[in-house]
């Protein structure tokens, strides 16, 4: 075990359940024998505001709280809140894992044409290091769109020193019965699709492991 | 065994552990877990929703005078309502250990102002704990039991929100059965305000002897260095400190107050230069100052607006700047403001209220959204309850149709007596209760208007009509708050009446476990009756986004039924599912108005 504190952040909008694979994520890192801690940001509502989940591990972690520019991995479950929490990611390694989607504000005036479809363009242009997925198109697919939030941690352990019986347990722990096959499929899709960009070359980033 | 648990769930476990049997407290962030897990998980504490904090914490009083282990939970601003209760009990002291949360929110996440209860416990005389992690969240409510039979007084938990609110791995143990302690009934000890002066020396006396145990308070630790940096912290701050001067010493101090004089000034003596790291104000600092040591910075650097955080810290001692945010700041960045939930029953009133332009008093809850566009339709809010005393004070300063707006769990947590006084001194106010059953804002937790307890069980549920007629309105009116005609109205008629009028707008809350579980016929747009009048976007539901070719599109998957953009919509282009079970929530709905 290296002395590295994994630093990770969740990006997403409520409803889109980036809380709840930030804890399948601590939940495999326990598993994996490390120290956690996690926090999450939220406004007032319930639903369609900006949540910011915060996940740390290593040998020994004190603070819950992840700083910019020291993320390993910034998960952005959507565009505008890839965009919006970008700087977390460290600028030498660390990387953005961004689902190519996009949810529009519902109470912005204007809001198609304020929103920031270039947005991932933007990103890789301003020099950060970027790794886009379909993951909701995927997760539709496999038959309910709302998996494309665990389609994105399959992608994200391709990433991590974790073994992969690790995120399988977590998943079982944490999600009901009914909705754990599905899943686990959505989970391996979203794995295969980084390890085979990693195959073909077209992915550089190796594992952020030792 | 280790288990993942959140700072508040943690604190749920060790009150389970030392051996609590009554938990009282009202929903308020970021403390609210705590009642719900000893509901969800240790029922044998007899966790319960109380109808405000000065209830819960009598109730408490109660209960531990008794000879129970007794929790009470609230956030800052609960403990300002049960500042009552709070201030005279020392002067009793308890019988059974007595331990109240209080869940202080720095950064003002879901409060309308920041708060350090600290003052209170110094203006109180009872001693404070502030754990710094999940851990200790478990072992310092363990102590503090411990803490409050050895001094027979209440002690205060005091935590901050990111502490409430990260999780952590915790060691947990077993729960200790305590033996319930006898109560003798004592008038010289139990009827404060009459041998008020017999029981004032006493409180002195314990205050002075809980300083001296604060001297060797085993929650006080001590992490000397060869740095010559010293920081005296406590809280989530200590975490912080770990990470930003990994070789300072430390002095973390678990019992904030009262602070022992002699540790801290040994401590400042060893270092050159000492900082205090202290979430909200300057209160172990001042205490530092007032005894003599002047070779401190604190608040001049680190400020006492919002929350800590590493970078905070980082960029407060010029260590350097953090990365800007690559969209921009925070304003050039499109927002996702916070808005009602898809099929909120919140939207129809405030839509009434915008089209009435009258002047509304607002409340403490999900509808303060009502003062944010679109609606900007509600003008003052203030604390629990305040909206019936403002609106009464708005009319008598010559605004002349005045509405008070309130939630049916903060109505019934603080909004009865100013109704009552409504009446009582002539006053025309037209009152709307947003009756969601629930408890909305913080989670949607019941509470006695709702038929349910913190367990989710059955129970009475206070009739809010019957109660508005008790308080002497004879203006009553109920109306289901999906049936937008009828809300505006009802709305109307109140606001022309001469006397005070109180509208019911009925619906529960989509946050519900029944209302989130049960099986919707979601509405959809047919194109070929659609003229694009934009109608229905007026109802600002997240739920209806626009196509490419600018027609109204419904996410079915987000739809809740609510009917209220098929009640908009002139050219009935918005309909059913064909192939549905029929329009289920209308029927919850009349059910639910039966």
């Amino acid at each position: 075990m290296t002395e590295h504190i994994y630093n990770l952040m969740f990006a997403g909008v409520g409803g889109q359940g980036s809380l709840l694979i930030a804890e399948i994520t601590s939940i495999a890192a326990t598993q994996a024998g490390y120290d956690v801690k996690q926090t999450e940001v939220h406004g007032v509502s319930q639903r369609g505001g900006s949540v910011e989940t915060h996940v740390r591990f290593g040998e020994k972690v004190y603070s819950p709280v992840v700083t910019p520019g020291e993320a390993d991995v910034v998960i952005g479950l959507e565009k505008l809140e890839a965009l919006r929490f970008a700087h977390f990611a460290n600028p030498s390694g660390g990387l953005i894992l961004a689902n190519d989607f996009e949810i529009i504000p519902g109470s912005v005036a204007e809001a198609e044409k304020k929103y920031p479809h270039q947005a991932l363009e933007h990103l890789k242009d301003a020099g950060y290091s970027l790794e886009a997925l379909p993951a909701s198109g995927m997760a539709r697919d496999l038959g309910d769109v709302r998996m494309a939030n665990v389609v994105m941690i399959g992608a994200l352990s391709t990433l991590l020193p974790i073994p992969l019986e690790c995120w399988q347990k977590a998943l079982r722990v944490r999600l009901p019965a009914r909705y754990l096959q599905g899943n686990l499929k959505a989970f391996s899709s979203g794995r295969e699709v980084l390890l085979e960009r990693q195959r073909l070359g077209e992915f550089q980033q190796s594992p952020i492991a030792e | 065994m280790k288990e993942l648990l959140l700072g508040n769930q943690a604190i749920a476990r060790g009150a389970w552990e030392a051996g609590v049997k009554f938990a009282s407290g009202y929903p308020g962030t970021p403390s609210t877990e705590v009642i719900e897990t000893l509901a969800k998980r240790f029922p044998e504490t007899n966790p319960r929703w109380s109808a405000n904090e000065k209830v819960a914490f009598e109730e408490g009083m109660g209960a531990a005078i008794g000879g129970l282990r007794v929790l009470v939970t609230m956030k800052h601003v609960g403990l300002n309502v049960a500042a009552d209760a709070f201030m005279v009990f020392p002067y009793a002291g308890t019988n059974g250990g007595f331990v109240f949360l209080s869940a202080d929110d720095p950064g003002m996440h879901s409060s309308q102002n920041e708060q350090d209860n600290r003052f209170y416990a110094r203006m109180g005389k009872v001693p404070v704990l502030e754990p710094s992690d999940a851990q200790e969240c478990r072992d310092f409510t363990i102590a503090a039991f411990d803490l409050s039979e050895r001094f027979a007084t209440p002690v205060m938990l005091r935590t901050t929100t990111r502490l409430a609110h990260h999780k952590g791995l915790v060691e947990v143990g077993e729960r200790q059965e305590v033996q319930q302690k006898e109560f003798k009934p004592d008038p010289r000890r139990f009827s404060v305000p009459i041998y008020r002066r017999l029981s004032r020396p006493l409180v002195e006396e314990k205050l002075e002897a809980m300083r001296a145990y604060a001297e060797t308070c085993p929650l006080n630790r001590i992490e000397h260095s060869d740095s010559s940096v010293g920081v005296v912290t406590s809280g989530i701050s200590y975490q912080y400190v770990k990470e930003t001067l990994p070789n300072a010493a430390v002095l973390c101090l678990g019992m904030t107050y009262p602070l022992p004089p002699e540790l801290l000034r040994d401590f400042c003596a060893r270092y050159e230069t000492v900082y205090v790291v202290e979430e909200g104000e300057s209160f172990i600092e001042d205490t530092m100052r007032a005894i003599g040591i002047s070779h401190v910075r604190g608040k001049e650097i680190f400020g006492v607006i919002g929350e800590y955080s590493p970078g905070r810290l980082r960029k407060s001692l010029g260590m350097g700047d953090l990365p800007e945010p690559a969209g921009g700041d925070g304003a050039a960045l499109l927002p996702r403001p916070p808005m009602f939930c898809v099929g909120c029953g919140h939207r129809t009133v405030f839509a009434a209220l915008k089209q009435l332009k009258v002047i509304v008093a607002g409340d403490i809850g999900c509808y303060t959204m009502g003062a944010l566009p679109p609606y900007e339709a509600e003008h003052t809010t203030f604390c629990m309850g305040a909206s019936i005393g403002t609106a009464i004070g708005l009319e008598r300063a010559g605004h002349e149709k005045v509405v008070a707006i309130i939630g049916d769990s903060t109505f019934i947590h603080a909004g009865i007596p100013a109704l009552i006084d409504s009446v009582y001194n002539g006053s025309k106010l037209t009152l709307i209760i947003l009756d969601n059953s629930a408890t909305g804002m913080t989670g949607a937790q019941p509470h006695p208007a709702a038929g349910k307890n913190a367990g989710g069980e059955q129970a009475p549920a206070v009739n809010l009509e019957a109660i508005c007629r008790a308080c002497g309105v004879e203006n009553v009116a109920v109306v289901d708050t999906w049936d937008r005609v009828g809300v505006v109205r009802a709305i109307r008629k109140a606001v022309y009446h001469d006397s005070p009028a109180v509208v019911i707008a009925k619906g529960p809350c989509q946050m519900l476990p029944e209302m989130r579980r049960r099986e919707i016929a979601p509405y959809y747009v047919l194109e070929e009756l659609c003229t694009k009048c934009d109608a229905c976007f007026k109802v600002w539901c997240p739920a209806i986004i626009r196509t490419e070719n600018d027609f109204p599109k419904i996410i079915e998957a987000d739809c809740t039924s609510c009917t209220v953009c098929a009640q908009v919509c002139p050219t009935d282009a918005i309909l059913l599912r064909e192939n549905s079970q029929g329009d289920r929530f209308l029927q919850i709905s009349e059910d639910s108005i039966s």
